[in-house]
């Protein structure tokens, strides 16, 4: 009876060993896709087991922290409530809605980065500890621009021109990221205007425009257009503010003064190839090139007025040209990509890739990365950058763009009025793009209030501008 | 060296998995290492040496591996279930003291086992009897669909199929040692299949019968598995002839295919075995059928990769509630804890021990000198294996689940005192074939 009962034990060899192959595909070749299964709760579960990294201010204070709970669980909180929700976001494990940095630096909030004592530890049971991320931003600034919107729906965003780095990024309506998922009041209000409004840029697109003339070399700062209105442009009139008739005038003249017909003829002459490519320099007709999810950030490119609307494709043949040059003509941009225009100038043509991560530190409190001002573009010659600035100088010396001077310092800016309403309304969109101190930038910023009955960007903008560039250049040097 | 003093020196990796098991415990609890895991440790082998001291009095040939590795295996299990439930672990220990009771208690009564045969009949329907009564009213107890427990509010509860399934493998092994000559030559060979003489094979067409009956009444795939392949596993090794296994594979297929067709529970299983992730299956939309604790069981396995999560880490319930993520943790899911834990060479390793058991079992079989001893060995080692098979093989999905328990290491009175004795049999057996002629 002995062969049978080898051949019985061989056969229940080969069940164990089924058992055994069977186990390995759960736990080795499909535990990838069982542990990504939506059905799978052990995956939020261990999500909320991590304790996530600080998101820090650039003067170290807590922007958000875990906190634990229940079963060696953590939640987060967001010491700073409103101010910062926008752009820190929110991470809620129970849910697995992420959003703003908690999302973008997720990798780094949970530890998946941390080095290989981390990962020893957690093979011996420990809890996953994540690295702490130091942003950029600049509370005091933040909360100075926000108190200086007072409710007014709108942005304020400010950047260091030379290495991108993002100061303050604000933006209205807003909401609190403690509690996400609360009835925040108004339409929109978890979107980061700042990243994600479409907004009508107005005058302030003109720094553009004068870019693709100078740069291009078919205009000079002296080059005279006529500056009478209106204008027939597209078969439409466009008329300068007040209907003022300014004659012959220099493009300086032009800029500091925000002659729409100039700047429509401008644009007509530099073509619409040109112009097309000096936006994408800018950074336009794409995503900006910042670390924030991808579904938080719009580009900014002209849209056809039909319904729906969409964008046209780049240089397209439809497009009103003219209008486009005065900021117009279905252009519709954040206020973040106005920033980076300021910011391309006044770091002599030179574009930087904002950015809001700083470094990252792990918790024995070893800095383990440090974020690396990126060129994003090389927008124009570094001359061409001086003669734009010096253009800037004068809108706030002599121009529009008064108000934002700072007593002492000079500044360099561009006002805009975009009309936004039906033809014949009085809604206005008014902006302000600029930096200071002029002859060498530290800080560039785009400041607009979404709406207004007929409130200008001289008068509205560029003294909230004025405010948060102020601070920062105190703190900062 | 001895057998019996190499039985001693085994059963010292089984004390200190116990104490190393429930040290880790304690530092996971508390971040503190509690004297507690050294006086549990120090318990556990107190009650292994008492054991080892019976066979050492009783079995001095007895084979010297296979309590050493019962010992691994529950001290094993107690620690999983200590840390799965506290109050668990200390009703499973006592469970273990009970068993071990009973375990000596067969050794002591049942020396020459072979007395056993005369009972063959009585044990027959005394097994048959137990099995039937979780279907008597105000006894029994439909748990999930299936009817696998005898309960008495208060008193006891406990599972009959785990002391009838050692009733029918004595039966089966008494039983075909007698017919076994009778089953192959009076067989008479049609298209070359053998085919035995109607009359002897009765008694085995009425296995045939009770595992269809354990199926249709019982709800109980596992166990009706579980029966019958011990039953093929003596009829083959008693008559060397793979027809009828492979007869008898067809006629239990058939009757499977039939039954699980007109049942709604055993065709419920099935669906949640060929789809466990669907999300009406497992959002339990389906009525009857939830493939909830299937999922959970492969999420589990996930969860612990090839080295597992630690000790103590597996998530076992949704965290700030006693919601179970993964349902009977202790008893039918265990393994699946056990992989979660430590991953697939833990449970590698488990899957290890119980085929170390099992060869020693068969390797009994092989040295025994009747053939009623070596029917004995193989049906108690195959019943055995097949229950490991069946419960681990439905927690990895290789075939439906079904709740019977994991030998020795699952939570359970029934299932601890009952494997106890069964090893007691094989010990039993395996002391008179080694013995020096």
């Amino acid at each position: 009876m002995n062969a049978p009962i080898g051949r019985v034990f061989g056969f229940i060899i080969v069940l164990f060993a089924l058992l055994i192959v069977w186990t390995s595909r759960w736990t080795v070749f499909d535990a990838k896709a069982l542990r990504d299964n939506p059905l799978n709760a052990r995956t939020v579960i261990d999500e909320e087991k991590i304790d996530r990294g600080k998101i820090l201010a650039d003067d170290g204070t807590v922007l958000a922290k875990s906190v634990p709970g229940p079963d060696h669980t953590f939640t987060r909180t967001y010491p700073t409530g409103s101010l910062f929700s926008q752009t820190v976001g929110y991470s809620i494990a129970t849910t697995g809605q992420d959003a703003g940095l908690e999302l973008s630096d997720g990798d780094y909030l949970r530890g998946v980065n941390t080095g290989i004592s981390a990962i020893l530890g957690q093979l011996g049971g420990g809890t996953q500890v994540g690295d702490n991320v130091y942003t950029t931003l600049d509370p005091k600034a933040q909360r100075l621009a926000l108190s200086l919107l007072d409710g007014r729906d709108g942005s304020v965003v400010a950047l260091d021109p030379q290495t991108g780095a993002v100061k303050v990024m604000v933006s209205l309506p807003s909401y609190n990221d403690n509690t996400p998922n609360a009835n925040c009041g108004a339409p929109g209000c978890k979107e980061n205007d700042a990243t994600q409004a479409f907004d009508v840029p107005g005058s302030t697109f003109k720094i553009v425009t004068t870019t693709a003339a100078l740069n291009s070399g078919k205009f000079t700062p002296d080059s005279v257009l006529n500056g009478n209105s209106p204008l027939t442009v597209s078969g439409v009139p466009l008329d300068n503010d007040s209907d003022t008739s300014w004659g012959p005038q220099t493009l300086t003249v032009a800029l500091t003064n925000s002659i729409n017909t100039i700047f429509a003829q401008v644009a007509q002459q530099v073509g619409r190839p040109t112009l097309t490519e000096y936006m994408k320099r800018f950074g336009f007709y794409s995503k900006p090139p910042i670390d924030l999810p991808p579904n938080e950030l719009v580009a900014s490119e002209p849209w056809t007025p039909t319904t729906p609307s969409h964008p046209y494709p780049p240089g397209s043949p439809n497009e009103d040209i003219g209008r486009i040059g005065i900021g117009q003509g279905g252009l519709l941009v954040t206020p973040l990509q106005m920033a980076m225009v300021a910011a391309t100038v006044a770091d002599g043509g030179k574009l930087m890739a904002p950015h809001l991560t700083d470094h990252v530190v792990n918790p024995d409190g070893q800095t383990i990365e440090t974020i690396k001002p990126v060129l994003y573009s090389q927008v124009m010659k570094p001359a061409i950058a001086q003669e734009i600035s010096q253009m800037m100088r004068k809108v706030v010396e002599e121009g529009t763009g008064q108000p934002a001077s700072l007593g002492g310092l000079s500044v360099a800016g561009k006002t805009g009025t975009a009309s936004i309403g039906a033809t014949g309304s009085d809604l206005t969109e008014p902006w302000f793009i600029g930096f200071a101190p002029a002859a060498n930038p530290t800080i560039a910023v785009a400041v607009t209030i979404d709406q207004t009955h007929g409130g200008y960007g001289g008068t509205l903008a560029a003294p909230i501008a004025s405010a948060v560039m102020k601070l920062l250049l105190s703190e900062h040097g | 060296m001895t057998a019996r003093n190499r039985e001693l020196f085994g059963l010292i990796p089984a004390s200190l998995l116990v104490t190393a098991g429930f040290a880790a415990v304690f530092i996971q609890r508390s971040n503190a290492l509690s004297n507690i895991s050294l006086t549990y440790g120090a318990i556990f082998l107190g009650l292994c040496l008492a054991g080892h001291v019976v066979i050492r009095a009783t079995l001095p040939y007895a084979d010297p591996y296979m309590f050493p590795l019962v010992a691994l295996l529950s001290s094993f299990g107690i620690v999983m279930i200590y840390r799965i439930d506290t109050t668990d672990a200390r009703q499973q220990a006592q469970w273990f003291v009970l068993g071990l009771i009973l375990f000596a208690a067969t050794i002591i009564t049942f020396r020459d086992y072979r007395k056993l045969e005369r009972y063959r009949y009585t044990i027959a329907v005394v097994s048959l009897v137990l099995l039937m009564l979780p279907r008597l009213p105000g006894l029994g107890d439909q748990v999930n669909g299936a009817y696998l427990a005898v309960h008495i509010p208060g008193v006891f509860e406990f599972q009959p199929t785990e002391f009838a399934k050692i009733g029918f493998v004595i039966f089966l092994a008494s039983y075909l040692r007698d017919t076994r000559e009778v089953l192959v030559q009076g067989a008479r060979r049609v298209l070359g299949v053998t085919i035995p003489p109607l009359k002897h094979f009765g008694p085995v067409l009425v296995i045939w019968g009770l595992a269809m009956l354990i199926l249709f009444a019982l709800h109980d795939v596992g166990s009706s598995l579980m029966f019958y392949g011990a039953l093929l596993a003596i009829l083959y090794v008693a008559t060397s002839r793979l027809s009828f296994v492979v007869v008898g594979v067809l006629a239990f297929a058939l009757g499977a295919w039939y039954i699980g067709a007109h049942v709604p529970h055993i065709d419920a299983r099935v669906q949640e075995w060929l789809h466990p992730l669907s999300p009406k299956l497992y959002s339990g939309t389906v009525p009857g059928v939830s493939s909830y604790q299937q999922a959970n069981a492969l999420f589990a396995q996930a969860a612990g990769g090839m080295f597992g999560q630690g000790f103590g880490q597996a998530t076992l319930t949704i965290p700030g509630t006693s919601h179970q993520l993964l349902p009977a943790p202790s008893t039918d899911m265990i393994y699946a804890v056990i992989t979660d834990e430590l991953g697939l060479f833990g449970a590698a390793a488990v899957l290890i021990a119980y085929l170390m058991l099992i060869a020693r079992g068969f390797k009994t079989a092989v040295l025994a000198r009747d053939s009623f001893s070596t029917l004995l060995a193989v049906g108690l080692s195959s019943v055995l294996a097949l229950q490991v098979f069946v419960i681990v093989g439905g927690v990895t999905r290789v075939i439906p689940l079904t709740g019977v328990t994991l030998p020795f290491i699952s939570y359970g009175g029934s299932s601890i005192i009952a494997n106890l004795v069964l090893v007691a049999l094989l010990l039993l057996v395996s002391d008179r074939a080694r013995r020096p002629a």
